[in-house]
């Protein structure tokens, strides 16, 4: 540091660096102090919180005490006869595995064709296919609702009807496979075109003379695409993939505005889950149990996402 | 020649069927939003013969305080965004500019956050405002808005901010000013472009925000607009005509600002600083 070089006389090291270091933090804080001291306050410190609060049984009402109770609000998890929370678990990795290949291909591939070279409107198709990501998860949860109501009249019923494909109008959120498959249209519907924006945003990067060569080679566009476009991709797919399992792992509107969890809580994710223990149940102890073991699953799933992927930042 | 003009239109088909897939639920739910008889779900055959009219968004607007729901939304939003845009932004300078020991722990105890999902969080937060008084107050919101972004947008602008080149600051240097004058003069108006995305984020999720607000807002005339329109279901639950009236009124400013935008919409995880090793 040139600071160190500087100064004349032979303080000891140690001394010099603290000095320096506080004098750095003097210079920076005024920037960066209500930044962190909110996220201290409003972030970090409700986490710690939650992890007290999942060894207590917790009283909301002030002056009452909050007793320690060990293990108890994990057992309780546990315990629980209709294994809600091992369904909830079930149905978090379920989605991962449904969702993120379809979302996947499906960017790859509608990124690909409006990225075409005829094409033009490229930026108008990109904005209708944004268009689901701006709008709220709540007036679209109420949409597919009402797209997918029960009986004949619902649209997707009579769609559905009409083509042939049903013989009778299916309640949709009654049953557990068809609740499943709403809430998966649903996500892949709302967040696809994310993937097709940021792919499209990555297929104008490669070089066009890599598809030069490719064409004196007499090169098809099928094998163009799997020897040129997909592995000048890579980097992003990552990128992609990592941000659509997360995103996956995290469903919370998606069930919570869908189906609540039903029918009898056969469709619970764990933040949904969590959330409605916590306020429907004021079940908090075993709610912020839950929450840490997600906390933990996540931490492990990005932890090995972050390993994989090396040095590389991804966010 | 004549396969090519067969693969242009095959092209074409592809990508307008996939539009379509993404914006025929909407133009459905305007149609639907001109129905006005109440009380059955409306037919397909029924929703697509609809004569456009605005009966419905007139009887919505002046139903159950939405007007007042609409304008609280519209302050909170507008005060979260530009409390948020000024803090984010300062952090973002801080840990973009400066050099301080501790950085790197401050650094991965925020990324640490971010993995965590913010839904547990939520019980902890209220105590906290309880505690600060702020129970069923905008001020309590505002708070918990603008620190819980903190961190997602200080990464967002952190790239922006990284890429631009130190020897600019010097003319702010030689000409007196400190590191105050290089934020304001210099690196606020050269991420505009990312400023203004990360504006229109914030906005559209502070405007949706339902969880939080359902949590610390007890009072009906302080509602925000999400919490209307699902309490609005709940009440009206058959009339979809107005439900949907009632909802693409709080659609409408995201996406108005969102088209006028989009053209200088910088991408989200895709700017300099994003993929950067």
């Amino acid at each position: 540091m040139a600071q160190v070089m500087l100064s004349g006389n032979p303080k000891p090291m140690k001394k010099t660096r603290l000095r320096i270091g506080l004098k750095q933090w003097l210079n920076v804080l005024p920037f960066v102090a209500v930044g962190i001291v909110g996220v201290l306050v409003f972030v970090v410190y409700p986490m710690i919180q939650n992890i007290k609060l999942s060894f207590q049984e917790f009283n909301i009402l002030p002056g009452t005490q909050s007793p320690w109770i060990g293990w108890d609000n994990y057992n309780g998890v546990f315990d629980d006869p209709n294994h809600k929370f091992m369904i909830a678990l079930k149905n978090t990795f379920l989605n991962v595995a449904v969702t993120v290949p379809i979302n996947w291909f499906l960017a790859v591939f509608f990124a690909v064709v409006i990225n075409t070279r005829f094409v033009k409107m490229k930026v108008t198709f990109r904005t209708l296919y944004y268009l689901p990501i701006v709008t709220s998860w709540i007036v679209v949860a109420l949409l597919f609702k009402y797209l997918f109501a029960d009986g004949a009249g619902g649209f997707v019923n009579f769609s559905l009807l009409h083509l042939g494909i049903l013989k009778d109008p299916i309640a949709w959120k009654s049953h557990y496979w068809s609740a499943m498959i709403m809430i998966w249209l649903f996500h892949i519907w709302k967040t696809v075109g994310w993937g097709v924006v940021i792919y499209m945003a990555a297929l104008q990067g490669i070089p066009r003379d890599l598809y030069e060569a490719a064409d004196i080679d007499g090169a098809s566009p099928i094998s163009k695409f799997f020897r040129v476009t997909l592995p000048m991709l890579r980097p992003i797919t990552l990128f992609v993939l990592i941000n659509l399992i997360n995103g996956a792992f995290g469903f919370f509107p998606q069930v919570y505005f869908i189906t609540a969890g039903g029918p009898m809580n056969q469709t619970q994710v764990i933040p949904s889950l969590i959330y409605m223990e916590a306020f429907k149940h004021f079940h908090f102890g075993e709610a912020a149990a839950m929450g840490v073991m997600m906390g933990l699953l996540v931490f492990a799933v990005t932890f090995y996402q972050m390993t994989k992927i090396g040095k590389q930042r991804l966010f | 020649m004549k396969t090519q003009w067969m693969t242009k239109l095959a092209v074409y088909a592809i990508i307008v069927a996939g539009a379509m897939l993404f914006v025929f639920p909407f133009i459905y739910m305007i149609l639907t939003s001109f129905f006005t008889a109440t009380f059955s779900l409306p037919r397909p055959e029924e929703v697509f013969n609809v004569v456009p009219n605005f009966i419905n968004y007139e009887v919505v607007w002046g139903k159950n305080h939405f007007a007042q729901y609409f304008s609280n939304s519209l302050l909170i939003t507008s005060v979260a965004m530009v409390g948020a845009l000024l803090i984010s932004s300062l952090t973002a300078y801080g840990f973009a500019r400066f050099a301080f020991p501790g950085k790197e722990g401050v650094f991965r105890l925020f990324l640490l956050t971010m993995m965590i999902p913010s839904v547990i969080n939520i019980i902890p937060q209220f105590v906290i405002v309880k505690n600060l008084g702020l129970v069923n107050t905008y001020s309590g919101l505002w708070l918990i808005y603008i620190a819980t972004g903190v961190v997602g947008n200080m990464f967002f602008l952190r790239g922006f901010f990284e890429s631009i080149p130190k020897e600019l600051e010097e003319s702010v240097l030689i000409d007196g000013g400190g590191n105050w004058r290089i934020y304001w003069n210099i690196y606020l108006p050269l991420s505009l472009p990312a400023m203004g995305t990360l504006a229109i984020f914030i906005f559209q999720a502070t405007w949706e925000e339902y969880f939080l607000a359902l949590t610390i807002i007890k009072s009906e005339a302080l509602r925000t607009l999400p919490i209307a329109i699902l309490m609005f279901n709940d009440k009206y639950a058959t009339n979809y005509g107005q439900i949907f009236a009632a909802s693409m009124i709080a659609l409408l400013p995201v996406i108005l600002i969102y088209v006028i935008f989009q053209k200088r919409f910088v991408q989200s995880g895709l700017n300099e600083g994003a993929v950067k090793g």
